[in-house]
């Protein structure tokens, strides 16, 4: 098959440049989404169990909240920049929303608590890395260590637990038969996340901030409020993901999600965000989301060990990722002969 | 369409590495469920859960956990557990209350699920199976001092600080039974904070005190590794003997030397082996789980439950020169 341009002739002529990365943009979802259809299959084959609408419904817990997260870290990694204080973020709101559990809050209260712990986390990054114009990677691996440290000097070994029994609706609540309350805030943020990057001016301005913040910033935006507000976009999912994680536990220990912000980064790699900025889908995202819960789930079903199990998820990243480089670069040797 | 090729086959091959043989259908699948994958401890408790699953012939034991210890991927492995409608689960906990509400939930869906070494909340779990209980170490902490002075003697307490809780309650239930032990005079009790510098100066300081000591008793594995170490620099190894409750794979050496005679500590094996023995006899032969029930678990006797459905498993299991070689690798 010889590599022709498309025909659109005729009418206007695209930026040859343009219409490219648009094809890529284009196979790397496709690819993706065979790879989750191809995953899909083989765990219907490999295991009995796995066609069930109820442990399909479970299994989506494995990855619900951290991609609530990784839409919002999808954004500020197109900008250029990184949050590595998720988790943190998530341990220091389920602590606070625990202690107030402790002196009686309700669950309207509580919920209030955990968004604004994560909007106060997100702006205390945002300061650091927008006013004093810190790299955000030092800046939030540092918070990573202290948001949780305080969690950890308020509990030190104990636990809190007695949250409200109406608290649980949004970890363990179903909306409709086995559709969990988690799926449906997963699917209306990613709807919210697509539109905004997608549809929105300020989506355009961060993929230009990620292209070139220099160009960026003469074209008009104003760059470091865009970052502003995307970390505490970030901080924002954090604490809703504080409060559907901390409902669905019932109860916090610091150590909780620990590890957390490497997976959610994974996904967002996954599902084809240039880690070096400037590129990158939501719907990319959402897939690779499923892609990695029906890589665990399937594992889990087979009762591999979670150590084989982080093996698999790595290849799986460096190989989606590789593949279409190689395949570029087939085609380019065979255009070149 | 070269890269959709090209991802088919990777596919494939993903699909290859899925594959995995079918379980027997008709096993009794009992899940042992540890804290993390590749710790000593529970690959011996793994290896129990297997000789008791040969002793009772059907059963096909799943040893799996997460990679942390973390209490999300323990519940990540429930619920697959659950989808698997696997018989029974038997857990060591990362975390005794989050753990509840999945557990619950595999409950409700007719899975057996007790909890062994690290307990879950009562209202997650059907039984809790502690590995010894209080009474019984407090107990064997002065026996295994006891059994190498046939004439009494002097022995001394080297704890961790004065507020730990268990060794506190361990050494108030080593001195309800202390009259069965005639002549064993407990001269003093020191505090090592369980830093192994501040033990070392206590036990050094104990034998300068009471140049007569015939042992000191360490119920705290930082206590007792120090103390060993203080009687081989004091040259006093055959005078004094260090015992109390320490870990095969710190107390190898102390044995060499001769330092220490023998010591105790739960033995993992013997844990998962009642483990799914207990777990086995709830799910398939109908016993209910409720205060005072005598369960039966093999080799290891009957467990007695408590009025919160606990039960101790037995007497902590005595290491000495017979058998320190096999268990210092384990744990």
């Amino acid at each position: 098959m010889t590599d022709t341009p498309l025909p659109a002739t005729g009418r206007h002529v695209p930026d040859r440049l343009n219409s490219r990365a648009h094809r890529v943009l284009r196979s790397w979802e496709a690819l993706l989404l065979t790879v989750a259809i191809a995953i899909f299959i083989a765990n219907s084959l490999a295991s009995p169990y796995f066609l069930d609408a109820w442990n399909l419904s479970d299994a989506t817990f494995n990855f619900t909240e951290k991609a609530m997260i990784a839409f919002a870290m999808a954004l500020l990694i197109i900008s250029g920049e990184i949050d590595l204080s998720v988790a943190s973020i998530i341990a220091l709101a389920s602590t606070m929303m625990g202690l107030a559990a402790q002196y009686g809050a309700g669950t309207i209260e509580l919920v209030a608590i955990g968004l604004v712990v994560g909007l106060l986390c997100g702006a205390f990054n945002a300061v650091f890395v927008t006013v004093l114009g810190l790299p955000s990677i030092v800046v939030t691996i540092g918070t990573m260590s202290l948001f949780r440290g305080v969690s950890y000097i308020i509990l030190g070994d104990e636990a809190f637990r007695g949250y409200p029994d109406s608290f649980s609706w949004f970890g363990q609540g179903y909306v409709y038969w086995v559709f969990t309350v988690e799926m449906v805030l997963f699917a209306l943020i990613a709807v919210i996340y697509g539109v905004v990057l997608h549809k929105t001016n300020f989506g355009r301005a961060v993929y230009a901030i990620g292209n070139n913040p220099t160009g960026a910033l003469f074209s008009g935006i104003r760059v470091q409020r865009v970052k502003f507000i995307l970390f505490l976009l970030t901080g924002l999912m954090s604490g809703v993901a504080a409060v559907c994680l901390t409902s669905r536990l019932g109860s916090t220990r610091p150590s909780i999600a620990s590890g957390m912000e490497l997976e959610v980064v994974t996904m967002v790699v996954l599902g084809g965000v240039n880690i070096l900025g400037g590129s990158g889908s939501i719907p990319g995202v959402v897939i690779a989301a499923f892609v990695m819960g029906l890589v665990t789930f399937g594992l889990g079903l087979l009762n591999v060990p979670g150590i084989v199990m982080s093996i698999v998820i790595g290849l799986l990243l460096i190989g989606v990722i590789a593949l279409p480089r190689l395949a570029a670069m087939a085609l380019n040797r065979r255009k070149a002969s | 369409m070269n890269i959709l090729t090209k991802a088919l086959t990777t596919a494939a091959m993903a699909a290859a590495l899925f594959a995995a043989p079918a379980n027997a259908a008709d096993d009794v699948r009992i899940a042992l469920v540890v804290k993390a994958l590749g710790i000593g401890f529970f690959e011996a408790a793994a290896k129990g859960a297997e000789e008791a699953a040969e002793e009772l012939g059907n059963v096909e034991i799943i040893y799996t956990g997460p990679t942390d210890t973390t209490a999300e991927g323990q519940i990540e492995v429930i619920n697959s557990l659950i989808a698997q409608r696997v018989d029974a689960i038997a857990i060591s906990s990362n975390d005794t209350d989050a753990l509840v509400p999945a557990l619950k939930r595999a409950m409700q869906r007719g899975i057996t699920v007790i909890s062994w070494d690290s307990g879950v909340a009562p209202e997650g779990r059907q039984l809790h199976l502690n590995p010894s209980s209080n009474a019984l170490i407090g107990n064997m902490i002065v026996k295994l001092a006891a059994d190498h002075l046939p004439d009494g003697g002097d022995v001394a307490l080297l704890s961790a600080t004065t507020t730990s809780t268990n060794q506190n309650i361990w050494m108030e239930e080593m001195n309800k039974v202390l009259g069965d032990y005639p002549g064993i005079n407990v001269v003093a009790t020191v505090y090592g904070d369980d830093l192994a510098d501040k033990s070392y100066r206590e036990a050094t300081g104990l034998m300068q005190s009471y140049p007569d000591l015939d042992a000191i008793i360490a119920p705290t594995s930082v206590g007792i590794v120090a103390a060993a170490q203080a009687v081989v620099d004091a040259g006093k190894v055959g005078q004094v003997n260090v015992t109390g409750l320490g870990l095969p794979s710190e107390m190898a050496g102390a044995i060499e030397s001769g330092a220490s005679k023998s010591f105790a500590i739960w033995n993992p094996i013997d844990l998962g082996y009642s483990a799914t023995m207990l777990a086995y006899e709830l799910s398939q032969n109908g016993i209910e789980a409720e205060e005072g029930a005598e369960i039966p678990m093999g080799r290891m006797g009957t467990l007695t439950l408590d009025d919160k459905n606990e039960g101790a498993m037995a007497d902590p299991f005595i290491y000495d020169a017979s058998n320190i070689d096999d268990f210092k690798s384990v744990f």
